[in-house]
């Protein structure tokens, strides 16, 4: 049988990989899904400590994070239209300012 | 032995295809990747004995949300990072700065593996408590979700109503009415 100790690890190389996208990329698109990377990593830990306890509240967790990557992705993306409309650019760095 | 054997096929291909979403340029294979890191994880969670789990990973993650970034990709259009024509000389596009990033994500990498290694009792097999059969039951999950977290469901729905307004007032043209 597989220990917890290494889902847990899978799931901090998947955070990692993800903040790393964050920190790394300059696409609005791209650090959007790293954040996906991120709330999939923390979904796989919350399923495996309630596994590791019994008891299915680790994979109630995991939809209500579903639900909140929903509404992020949702709102994120309509962001992501408004600021192509303006400056015809993914690129965080083209957003420096917050007036023009 | 072959249960051993699939966790690490299916950890690898997650971690893989999750590390190549963050290498590509082209948002669109980017989606693409992510779709069969999902389905590497949904594989976990039937591993975990959590089913309805690894099919809402499908639906929810791979077919909904996923779904939403390739339109977005689609409609915008813009299959490449301009990271040329934007100012060089901003202080947080130093090459220096832009090492950091990676530098804190190895940090971090070390301080959980660290963390992990100083935790007692998680070397124990992850499916030793529990019943098996109770924990993937739906009717089970069904009824913990609809009486201990009855509250944080409804908080869900009103989270989910203000996610729709907002998407729908943000991504509206200036001057409709």
């Amino acid at each position: 049988m597989i220990p917890l100790s290494h889902y847990l690890i899978v799931s901090a190389i998947l955070f990692s990989i993800g903040s790393a996208g964050v920190f790394m990329r300059r696409n609005l698109i791209t650090i959007l899904l790293s954040i996906e990377i991120m709330l999939n990593a923390v979904n796989l830990s919350f399923v495996a400590f309630g596994r590791a306890n019994g008891t299915v509240d680790g994979q109630i967790l995991t939809f209500f994070v579903m639900t909140v990557a929903a509404a992020e992705a949702a709102v994120g993306l309509a962001i992501v239209i408004g600021l192509f409309r303006h400056r015809e650019s993914l690129n965080p760095d083209a957003f420096t300012s917050l007036k023009w | 032995m072959a249960e051993t054997l699939l966790f690490y096929l299916l950890s690898a291909l997650a971690i893989g295809t999750a590390a190549l979403v963050i290498g590509q340029r082209n948002p669109m294979y980017s989606v693409m990747l992510l779709i069969a890191s999902f389905g590497a994880l949904s594989g976990l969670y039937v591993q975990l004995d959590a089913p309805f789990v690894a099919v809402a990973q499908i639906i929810i993650y791979a077919g909904a949300i996923m779904v939403l970034f390739l339109f977005v990709v689609m409609l915008l259009n813009a299959p490449q990072e301009d990271g040329a024509t934007w100012d060089r000389t901003h202080p947080l596009r130093q090459p220096g700065v832009g090492r950091f990033g990676l530098l804190l994500a190895a940090l971090l990498i070390v301080q959980l593996a660290w963390a992990l290694s100083r935790v007692g009792q998680l070397d124990a097999a992850v499916g030793a408590r529990g019943d098996a059969q109770a924990i993937a039951s739906v009717r089970a999950l069904g009824r913990v979700l609809f009486t201990d977290y009855m509250f944080a469901f409804e908080a869900t729905s009103l989270l989910i109503l203000v996610a729709m307004v907002g998407a729908v007032v943000l991504a509206r043209r200036e001057g409709d009415q």
